[in-house]
């Protein structure tokens, strides 16, 4: 792993929590379809002491939002360490740069970049993309702006340079499925420090992709955090099996969900019944990546359900985190 | 070649809606090709235009004509007279051939007729798929012969994103993967292994994003007659 900045400079906690060998958790806060900064520290005050960090999405499924640095700024502020995500769909190579530049400035700390969702899925279908650099070159121009001080043009920049804590993300079920862990190999390459996995639903297929990793010998090189989501009940696991391109959601998860309710007839009920399930299938997923090599901590997207986060961490024995924010910036 | 598609009737026809006498021209090449602005179009739509004006005002001629070739001054030249003699040329040929007979003419109103949409072939009977982008600056090389910029939608450079599936694109279940592709020939090809390499950021500075594409080509540039040079002059070449 390498080092990060200077002790005059706060470091990412996110790192730090790898560095000490615990197990991570992060978590995830989308920014409103608004300006309300009070969206933002509702969501912080769900999500903190339970999380190490949380990625804050950047206009995710193509749907705008607030841009996720002035959300991360607020979540910083709110004392939640954010992971920015940057895409490559909106911006060309000159406004990222100069964007985490201003994010570095503002004391945001944690990278994660992405190609981004095509803009036809989202609200703005008939916009132009830009997609001037992918997410592998991507992650390469911050590594060369964090460990070179250069821009991806070459030119040194004007003092410190931004020493984010970098990291990638795949998908482990997506096609061509054999290629995948090849692509993760680049990315560390490229200079990736952390991977978040897509949702994982299917472990046997995780099981695979993480064991391909070790026999390419990469484990040692990036700390990978599964991703898991927690199931609200049957009609999402059957949305993200049947709707969401390259989710890998197997039958018998639809079934286990849809056991869950039945015979509730009160539909306020069911629906408790339901979540309660997702909650405790999820603690049960926790656990059982924990066993798989290489598998350095956990990624849990609780899709506007910030409230389960809590009880999920709580329930996997995650909890108490190792160390709040404030803390990582005296440090 | 350029692969177009013609533009819905109404549009059409409220774009003439002024005029009293329009040509539909024709163009003989790649809009013929992929059945869009040839010979037979040109004749259909001039009598579609014609049917809909008898249905409303009736106050208005159309003739149409089509010339082999629209994007080329010669071929643009043999059509001079009914071009100039048209309050409104509605132009069949892509949005290049379109702009040619303004530039040529440029006291001529030209509407055009077509939307042009990519440069492709033709996958099947009544199929046309896009091929390449025009980047300016051609990666078939390394990506064994298919295109990630123009077939993979977000010309991503270094590999599939996560929404591949099924050998298909997130973006439509009609769109083949551009990288499923590049994967499955380099790995029947037996050098999978080169996908590990890192491409570089492109520099898209070859196409639009330089500015319009202009080349020069020195070495056929021929000055204009008065001012050749005089050591040149008389030696034949």
């Amino acid at each position: 792993m390498s080092e990060q900045s200077s002790a005059a400079t706060p470091q990412s906690n996110l790192a730090k929590v790898f560095a000490s060998g615990a197990f991570a958790v992060t978590g995830e806060l989308g920014p409103p379809k608004g300006a309300d900064p009070e969206v933002i520290r509702e969501k912080a005050k769900l999500l903190k002491g339970f999380v190490d960090a949380v990625n804050i999405t950047d206009n995710q499924t193509a749907v705008v939002r607030m841009s996720s640095i002035a959300a991360a700024a607020l979540s910083h502020q709110a004392g939640v360490e954010p992971i920015v995500q940057m895409t490559c769909r909106d911006r060309n190579r000159l406004a990222i740069e100069a964007d985490l530049l201003g994010a570095w400035a503002l004391g945001l700390r944690n990278l994660l970049c992405l190609s981004g969702d095509h803009q036809t899925f989202g609200n703005h279908k008939d916009s132009k993309n830009v997609w001037d650099i992918d997410s592998i070159q991507l992650v390469k121009m911050m590594e060369d702006m964090r460990s070179k001080g250069i821009f991806i043009n070459g030119e040194e920049l004007e003092g410190e340079p931004p020493d984010f804590f970098l990291g990638a993300v795949e998908n482990p079920f997506a096609d061509p499925l054999h290629y995948r862990p090849f692509r993760v190999a680049k990315k560390v390459r490229a200079g990736a420090k952390f991977l978040q996995t897509q949702c994982i639903y299917n472990m046997d297929k995780f099981k695979d992709f993480m064991s391909k990793l070790g026999d390419m010998g990469v484990l040692d090189d990036i700390h990978i955090m599964a991703g898991l989501s927690p199931l609200k009940g049957p009609g999402m696991a059957k949305y993200m099996r049947d709707m969401v391109p390259g989710m890998d959601v197997p039958d018998e998860v639809v079934e286990r969900m849809t056991g869950a309710g039945q015979g509730i007839e009160d539909k306020a009920e069911r629906s408790k019944a339901w979540r309660a399930e997702g909650i405790k299938y999820c603690i049960e997923q926790i656990q059982e990546v924990r066993e798989i090599p290489g598998v350095r901590g956990v990624h849990v997207m609780a899709i506007e359900w910030e409230e389960a986060v809590k009880p999920i961490v709580e329930g996997a024995g995650l909890l108490p985190r190792p160390q709040a924010i404030g803390s990582a910036a005296s440090a | 070649m350029i692969v177009a598609e013609q533009k819905p009737l109404d549009e059409i026809m409220q774009s003439v809606s002024e005029d009293k006498n329009v040509l539909v021209l024709g163009c003989g090449t790649c809009v013929t090709v992929c059945f869009a602005g040839g010979e037979k179009e040109a004749e259909i739509l001039a009598a579609s235009m014609r049917m809909r004006s008898e249905m409303s005002d009736g106050g208005c001629t159309v003739d149409h004509l089509t010339i082999q070739r629209q994007c080329e001054w010669e071929y643009l030249d043999s059509a001079a007279d009914a071009i100039k003699g048209a309050d409104k040329v509605v132009s069949l040929a892509c949005g290049i051939g379109a702009q040619a007979i303004i530039e040529r003419f440029p006291e001529a109103q030209m509407v055009p007729g077509l939307n042009t949409r990519f440069y492709g072939l033709p996958t099947k009977q009544g199929v046309w798929e896009e091929r390449c982008g025009g980047c300016g600056d051609c990666v078939l090389e390394y990506t064994d012969g298919i295109c990630p910029v123009s077939r993979c939608s977000k010309s991503l450079l270094n590999g599939p994103c996560g929404g591949s599936h099924d050998g298909l694109c997130e973006v439509s279940d009609e769109m083949e993967c551009a990288w499923h592709l590049i994967v499955e020939r380099m790995e029947k090809l037996g050098h999978l292994d080169r996908l590990e390499e890192m491409h570089e950021p492109k520099n898209w500075s070859a196409a639009r994003d330089g500015g319009p594409g202009k080349i020069v080509r020195e070495d056929l540039l021929r000055e204009p007659p008065g001012e050749v040079d005089e050591g040149e002059e008389g030696t034949g070449s």
